[in-house]
């Protein structure tokens, strides 16, 4: 009786396999591949080195101006004034307190993520702006009072982002309902709102909001500079969020409205409970999305004369013993601005892809 | 059960839902009022105090500024405010054309690229969208100006390129075309030839309907709008000259100057509106399923048909909407050309104009205005478009 061994599988042939097929499929599979394979081999090699000469070999990273001999980047300047990019004009011994509030925001996070209890999540939700406001701002319990005159860079920034992005919060979800509403007057309000501030462009609402804003109030009432900023940015922003919103309104299928009404839940009842959770969990990627918009918008401030990050560029590099040293400052916030921004827009992208169960 | 049916007429009205919304909406209204009411009437006290004039009759008042770049006639002596937002208006028009124009070349460019099958093309596309789109573009702009085109030579050490065009860091100095008598034969016969085009393609889509052969119609389109003016140019003579940039003292004469603001935020605007492009129109493509190239392909179809005819017709519906809108984004940035001083609308008008006249609201509400007339004209072309390329069910 013959008897028939199991054969062991054999590895794939030689020319379907390896480093070199895959160089071959993707690469340099027929002549314009090649061709444009080795145009991308030629434009790395003038970008890549002489940047990574430039950043890292060629680089001085101590001593004084007076020692530095290399032709590559500067980076003692940006250690020189890294105070200043980071927190502007706020005093110095009291940059513990800004470093608290950052503390402070990512013990919330954590907290955020083990506490059970609804109450003390939303009380936690709303005592962290006040206590931050409170430490940067001082004034209250014995610490110093900092004007806004001294906030900058990249704390003012994250000032500017955080209280645009948490105050147009409720005012774009109010405004999407408004949209979404059966009531003709209150539609057209929120229309109206929506559709002109995102027909202009930021920085006409910012000058309105510099220029304009202090003749709508009676002469006591004066608002700061970051004030108006703030006051323009958030109504700027509340228009995107609410168009974001009232996509994700739109997405929640008619049924559950109905489940809502026939359960006798009045209009906010059902809004709160079922619609709103729904809306606004699938909205999350193009929240942060418009979060990002915003971040990078901020820069803007700087035309109205608020010193964020950007701006400190100018404000160091106009300092006459450090003079020509633009081209680091920009590299260095160019740098800040593309880690968050790419951070969270990997966060975005992830989210997405957690909700995206059904494909 | 007796109480219950006589309540009182409050309760009846609240309980309506109908009558409710029209309290909420009244509420709504006078509130809306109410606060319009208190803001016009302290800007107009405040106002009045200031000393500040009303109206819109500072248009008419003389400028008296220098501006750098203007492409109606402009003098700082005689022309007025009206002029000066002319001049904004058309130089915010003119760098938001040329904008897009290079951001869709190199957004069309990209996206192809980030679906190349070569993978060093589809990674450093991807390097590219991922590295420009996260930077703010204000930074982007600054970094242009303050950093690469500073760092070009002055105007003796110029970089110069056969002679006629030099770039330094006052800008880029081009050869000036000069049209003489004679040159306007040569627009006619471009007109003319652009009419024609129009007929020929007309005529071959109803040719191919009808025997379903194909015309070469890129190639013989090309050939007539190149060749019919060059035709008349000398025939008529050659009556369009050259003016080239020369060097007089510390500077160029003559030419057309391209001012370092405008390139600064060409480049800067055509990169970042570039990188929203190319994701646009990558998830066009993408969006097609994988079976129309398939069943295209089983037909028999060459690649570059499947690609022309079938792909394309059905990508580009969710190609152009989102394309259009970053049209639109990226005419709101220009106006972030106030931070380098390029005169656009909003450096002349909401900055140098507002600085002398003071007229705050007016002057803003009109720059706004600007914007939002260009977007509701983009709005409507995107319904237009929508309408148009609307999937027709029969």
């Amino acid at each position: 009786m013959a008897v028939y061994t199991l054969k062991e599988a054999q590895p794939a042939p030689s020319s379907n396999r390896g480093l070199f097929f895959w160089l071959r499929e993707n690469l340099f599979s027929d002549i314009t591949n090649s061709f444009f394979t080795l145009l991308g081999c030629y434009i790395i090699y003038l970008i890549v080195p002489p940047l990574i000469d430039w950043m890292i070999i060629d680089a001085t990273w101590t001593g004084t101006k007076e020692e530095i001999v290399k032709s590559g980047a500067r980076w003692i300047f940006i250690i020189e004034k890294f105070d200043q990019f980071m927190y502007g004009f706020y005093p110095e011994a009291l940059h513990w307190r800004p470093n608290l509030v950052l503390l402070l925001c990512a013990a919330f996070i954590v907290a955020m993520k083990y506490v059970q209890h609804m109450k003390i999540k939303i009380a936690m939700i709303l005592l962290l702006p006040v206590i931050s406001f409170i430490l940067i701002s001082g004034g209250w319990f014995g610490l110093e009072t900092v004007e806004t005159e001294q906030w900058g860079g990249l704390m003012l920034t994250m000032i500017v982002a955080a209280v645009g992005i948490i105050a147009s919060f409720p005012l774009g979800i109010v405004l999407a309902l408004g949209r979404q509403s059966h009531m003709p007057i209150v539609k057209s309000l929120s229309v109206g709102f929506i559709e002109f501030v995102r027909g202009v462009p930021l920085i006409t609402i910012l000058f309105m909001a510099s220029v304009v804003l202090p003749l709508f109030f009676q002469d006591g009432i004066d608002f700061d500079k970051l004030l108006r900023a703030l006051i323009g940015i958030t109504l700027f922003q509340s228009a995107y969020i609410a168009e974001v919103v009232r996509g994700g309104l739109q997405a929640i299928p008619k049924g559950q409205y109905e489940a809502a009404d026939s359960l006798g839940l009045g209009y906010w009842q059902g809004m709160i409970l079922v619609i709103l959770p729904q809306a606004l969990k699938i909205s999350i990627p193009n929240i942060v999305g418009s979060f990002i918009a915003l971040f990078k918008d901020t820069t803007l401030v700087l035309i109205i004369g608020l010193f964020d990050v950007l701006a400190m560029v100018t404000l160091t590099t106009s300092d006459t013993n450090w003079l020509g040293f633009e081209v680091e400052g920009y590299v260095f916030v160019t740098m800040i601005y593309w880690c968050i921004c790419f951070s969270m827009s990997q966060y975005s992208k992830s989210v997405e892809r957690k909700f995206n169960t059904e494909h | 059960m007796k109480d219950s049916q006589r309540a009182p007429s409050s309760h009846v009205l609240l309980n309506s839902s109908e009558k409710r919304s029209v309290i909420y909406q009244l509420c709504a209204l006078i509130l809306v009022f109410l606060c319009a009411y208190y803001f016009t009437t302290n800007m107009f006290e405040n106002i009045a105090k200031r000393g500040i004039t009303t109206g819109f009759s500072f248009l008419n008042e003389t400028a008296g500024f220098g501006i750098s770049q203007s492409l109606i006639a402009y003098s700082d002596s005689s022309s007025n405010y009206l002029d000066v937002f002319v001049v904004g208006l058309l130089n915010t028009l003119m760098v938001s054309v040329i904008g897009i124009i290079i951001a869709s070349i190199l957004g069309l460019l990209l996206g192809i690229g980030r679906l190349s099958s070569n993978f060093l093309i589809s990674k450093m596309s991807l390097v590219y969208i991922e590295t420009f789109r996260n930077i703010p573009i204000l930074l982007q702009i600054l970094f242009w100006y303050n950093v690469v085109l500073a760092a070009l030579p002055s105007p003796r050490n110029s970089l110069d390129y056969l002679g006629s065009v030099f770039l330094n860091n006052r800008g880029l100095q081009l050869p000036e075309p000069i049209f003489e008598s004679g040159s306007l034969a040569i627009l006619i016969a471009f007109l003319l030839a652009c009419v024609a085009v129009i007929f020929l393609s007309k005529w071959a889509v109803k040719r191919h309907n009808l025997s379903g052969e194909e015309f070469p119609l890129v190639k013989v389109s090309l050939a007539i709008l190149i060749l019919s003016p060059l035709l008349v140019y000398f025939l008529s003579g050659q009556p369009i000259s050259a003016e080239y940039p020369i060097l007089k003292g510390f500077n160029f004469q003559g030419g057309l100057n391209v001012l370092p603001e405008f390139m600064a935020l060409v480049f800067a605007l055509s990169i970042y509106a570039a990188t929203y492009i190319a994701e646009a129109v990558r998830a066009g493509i993408q969006s097609i399923a994988k079976g129309q190239t398939e069943a295209a392909e089983s037909l028999g179809l060459k690649k570059s048909i499947v690609l022309r005819k079938v792909i394309l017709p059905q990508a580009l519906r969710v190609i152009i909407p989102p394309v259009i809108n970053q049209y639109l984004n990226l005419l709101k940035n220009s106006s972030l050309a106030t931070a380098i001083g390029y005169p656009e609308i909003v450096t002349l008008f909401s900055g140098t104009t507002l600085n002398q006249v003071g007229q705050a609201v007016e002057i803003i509400l009109m720059t706004m205005a600007v914007y939002l007339t260009f977007s509701i004209l983009i709005s409507l072309l995107l319904n237009w478009v929508n309408a148009k390329m609307e999937i027709k069910g029969r």
